[in-house]
């Protein structure tokens, strides 16, 4: 039996409802805490970094337009061109995984992180707003990390010549996870940065 | 049940040679039928190990304080909660039945991803391994319920991460086989197989596919937020840090109302298949069967607010709740008039699952009608926190949901082992179990009527009766169920070779030979004619 394409692609995409709903989890929390605390949030939120956040936001948008640009170039049959894109994609994922290290590990001295005993003084608004941004960034890294894995494997593949013109549908499909963990960046990033 | 002699011209699934010799050419098999016979052993198992602490409960009600302490009560009625919810009903049908039946209804040779159903399997196994890792392990059984409430979730001293993150384990796998049964449906269809000739069982596993994608992801963030609550000190549900205890009920209903249509829908299902064979009749109102299923699913996940209606919501809240609450009620109205209205004038011939299905109307009537009452605002006032929610609840799960797999074990039993069961015997056990099940379960409606709380180990004396009747109850439901599962084991090795269609069936899966061929069919249908499902015979 051929490879079901239409059925992998459904397969994927109800993946990513699910994915959704269980950032939708996360989302929901944020609007009613930010609705019960919105000036403890706003005060919070002068603790980020918006410069580094923004160039956050750029690696992680210019590495999705990198692997569309892997899927384009394996749909035009230039696997190599497209395993280099694939990899620059990963380069792109790790930098932004440091980035956000260097975030957390700055906050972290500044003994801002759950339950610590400097963030407990501050109004409870505060407290939530950091513990939603270890949990949303954290678990936001999580996927980006794993993404990394998926698209480092997908690299294997097409040197493999697993994946070719005729089947490109893991490659499409690891696009699609990879657009997805952009997409919910998006809309962390006004929500944590912007609501100074 | 493996070492059965096939007839000379085909060989059945159990005999197929595949890459694995022994027990790997089972835990490494991709084919659906081999995962559906494991999944079947592993929750009856399960259900075997719940339903002991569920004994042991009733047995420690008939003497507060002498067989367990209260805190090993709280553990046992804990322990019952999470087995039988987590391990057995939810995962339940779609595992067990839908695995063996979805791709030969609709006419496939497996479903849309062999491997990703496997690897279900595999997470499921690990899932339940976790939790009992989680009740074996240094420290203290969880102690919450089932629901893991926080705060109390966040600040027990019992082992509550490892079994937390045991469900967290099992919703990925629930979730797996959801996406992969939807696809099923959606591409793997027999040709002519148009969706209002589906089979009415595929129909209601659609539907459930589509609630275990879309509501079990918030079950797994907010366990999530347990863990990370008892780990990191991050307090969402800790007043003491900003956080609402009443979010986490909010977030765990959202999962955990749509999950009893996971449970339910599959089992009308079941019944929706029993019920036009038995009475041989076309099914009354199959187009109006299909799409109740639909309307289940979605309004089923707009009512969660009833579980909290004594928690502290605003009234507006509650009166919206409560309205959708007997909206979602019609549909499942709708389902049980069309099977009464299939069996009228039917050639009813009373056998063992028509028998359980026909308790199921019965049974399901009383839970759902019970449902009515405490999803009015009044009368919730005064009902929900007693015995009358625990009564209600088994009527909706087990009356249900359990009777409807007493139903399915016996139904599709001569095609899944290729053996028929001993009719006399299973129709005595049908009739133990249902008088053990109405003496232990109504006598408990009666006891939440005159106030006994849930989830007390103790009680003052008026209430001795009640409870007492309840426990022998619970023995007489024991007898039936060891007489109905001592009957099925026996005649897997023992019983008559089974016929390819035993109860003339009209549904693919009669059509094929008993035990199935490992690749189903030896060409695919092409489904011609009137609908599928309402054909008549011959």
């Amino acid at each position: 039996m051929g490879v079901d394409y239409e059925g992998k692609k459904i397969g994927m995409w109800m993946f990513l409802f699910t994915e959704l709903l269980f950032f939708g989890g996360m989302f929901l929390l944020y609007s009613v805490f930010r609705y019960r605390f919105p000036l403890d949030f706003h005060a919070a939120a002068a603790h980020e970094n918006v410069w580094l956040g923004s160039v956050n936001t750029f690696i992680l948008l210019t590495s999705s337009f990198a692997i569309a640009l892997a899927i384009s170039a394996m749909r035009k049959g230039r696997s190599r061109l497209s395993a280099s894109l694939q990899l620059a994609t990963i380069g792109m994922g790790i930098a932004f995984l440091c980035i956000k290290s260097v975030e957390w590990a700055t906050k972290i001295q500044l003994g801002l992180y759950p339950n610590s005993p400097v963030l407990l003084q501050k109004g409870p608004g505060e407290v939530l707003f950091f513990g939603l941004y270890y949990v949303m960034t954290g678990i936001h890294g999580l996927h980006v990390l794993i993404g990394i894995c998926v698209i480092a494997f997908m690299v294997v593949l097409t040197r493999r010549k697993k994946i070719t013109r005729q089947n490109p549908i893991k490659l499409e499909n690891t696009g699609l996870y990879w657009h997805f963990v952009d997409i919910v960046w998006i809309y962390l990033f006004p929500l944590f940065y912007l609501i100074t | 049940m493996t070492g059965k002699k096939g007839s000379a011209r085909y060989t059945s699934f159990y005999q197929e040679p595949g890459r694995y010799k022994g027990i790997l050419s089972w835990l490494m098999s991709t084919d659906h039928k081999r995962i559906g016979i494991m999944y079947t052993l592993a929750l009856l198992s399960f259900f075997a190990a719940g339903a002991c602490a569920g004994l042991l409960m009733r047995l420690s009600l008939i003497a507060p304080g002498k067989i367990l302490s209260a805190q090993t009560y709280n553990e046992v009625f804990t322990v019952h909660g999470i087995i039988m919810i987590f391990l057995f009903v939810i995962p339940g049908i779609p595992v067990a039945f839908g695995n063996f039946f979805l791709p030969i209804l609709i006419g496939a040779r497996d479903v849309a991803f062999p491997r990703l159903n496997r690897l279900s399997w595999w997470l499921y196994l690990t899932g339940a391994a976790i939790i009992f890792l989680s009740l074996s392990l240094h420290g203290r059984p969880p102690d919450t319920g089932w629901t893991f409430y926080a705060p109390l979730s966040v600040e027990s001293q019992a082992n509550i991460s490892v079994a937390v993150f045991g469900v967290f384990v099992l919703g990925f796998s629930s979730i797996l086989t959801g996406l992969n049964f939807v696809t099923t449906v959606h591409r793997l269809r027999a040709p002519g197989m148009g969706w209002f000739r589906l089979p009415l069982f595929v129909w209601t596993l659609y539907a459930t596919g589509w609630v275990q994608m879309l509501a079990t992801p918030v079950l797994a963030i907010t366990l999530v937020f347990i863990i990370l609550g008892r780990f990191l000190g991050v307090g969402f549900f800790d007043p003491a840090k900003g956080g609402d205890p009443i979010l986490y009920e909010h977030l765990f209903w959202i999962y955990s109302h749509p999950a009893v249509y996971i449970m339910l829908l599959p089992a009308m299902g079941i019944i929706s298949e029993i019920i036009p064979v038995f009475s041989k009749e076309r099914i009354f109102g199959y187009t109006a069967i299909a799409l109740s299923a639909i309307a289940i699913a979605s309004v089923g996940s707009l009512v969660w607010g009833h579980h909290m209606l004594t928690s502290g919501m605003s009234d507006t809240a509650r009166v919206i709740f409560s309205l959708i609450t007997f909206i979602v009620a019609v549909p499942s109205g709708v389902k049980v008039f069309n099977w009464v209205a299939t069996l009228y004038k039917g050639s009813i011939v009373i056998v063992t699952p028509l028998l359980y299905a026909l308790s199921f109307i019965l049974l399901f009537s009383i839970g759902g009608l019970t449902g009515l009452i405490i999803g009015a605002l009044a009368p919730n006032l005064k009902l929900h926190g007693t015995y009358f929610i625990v009564a209600h609840f088994h009527y909706v799960m087990f009356g249900g949901a359990g009777f409807a797999i007493l139903a399915g074990l016996h139904y599709w039993f001569p095609k899944t082992t290729g053996r028929m069961y001993d009719e006399v015997k299973a129709k005595i056990g049908w009739l133990v179990l249902f008088i053990g099940f109405n003496a232990l379960y109504f006598s408990m409606f009666i006891l939440g009527y005159q106030g006994m709380p849930r989830r007390y180990f103790d009680y003052p004396p008026q209430y001795f009766t009640g409870h007492l009747v309840s426990t022998i109850g619970s023995w007489i439901l024991a007898a039936g169920l060891i007489i109905i599962f001592g009957n099925l084991v026996r005649s897997a090795f023992k019983g008559k070779k089974a016929p390819a269609n035993p109860w003339q069936g009209r549904t693919l899966e009669w059509q094929i030979p008993s035990p199935p061929p490992a690749e189903n069919f030896e060409k695919l249908p092409v489904i011609r004619g009137d609908r599928y499902e309402v054909k008549r015979k011959g």
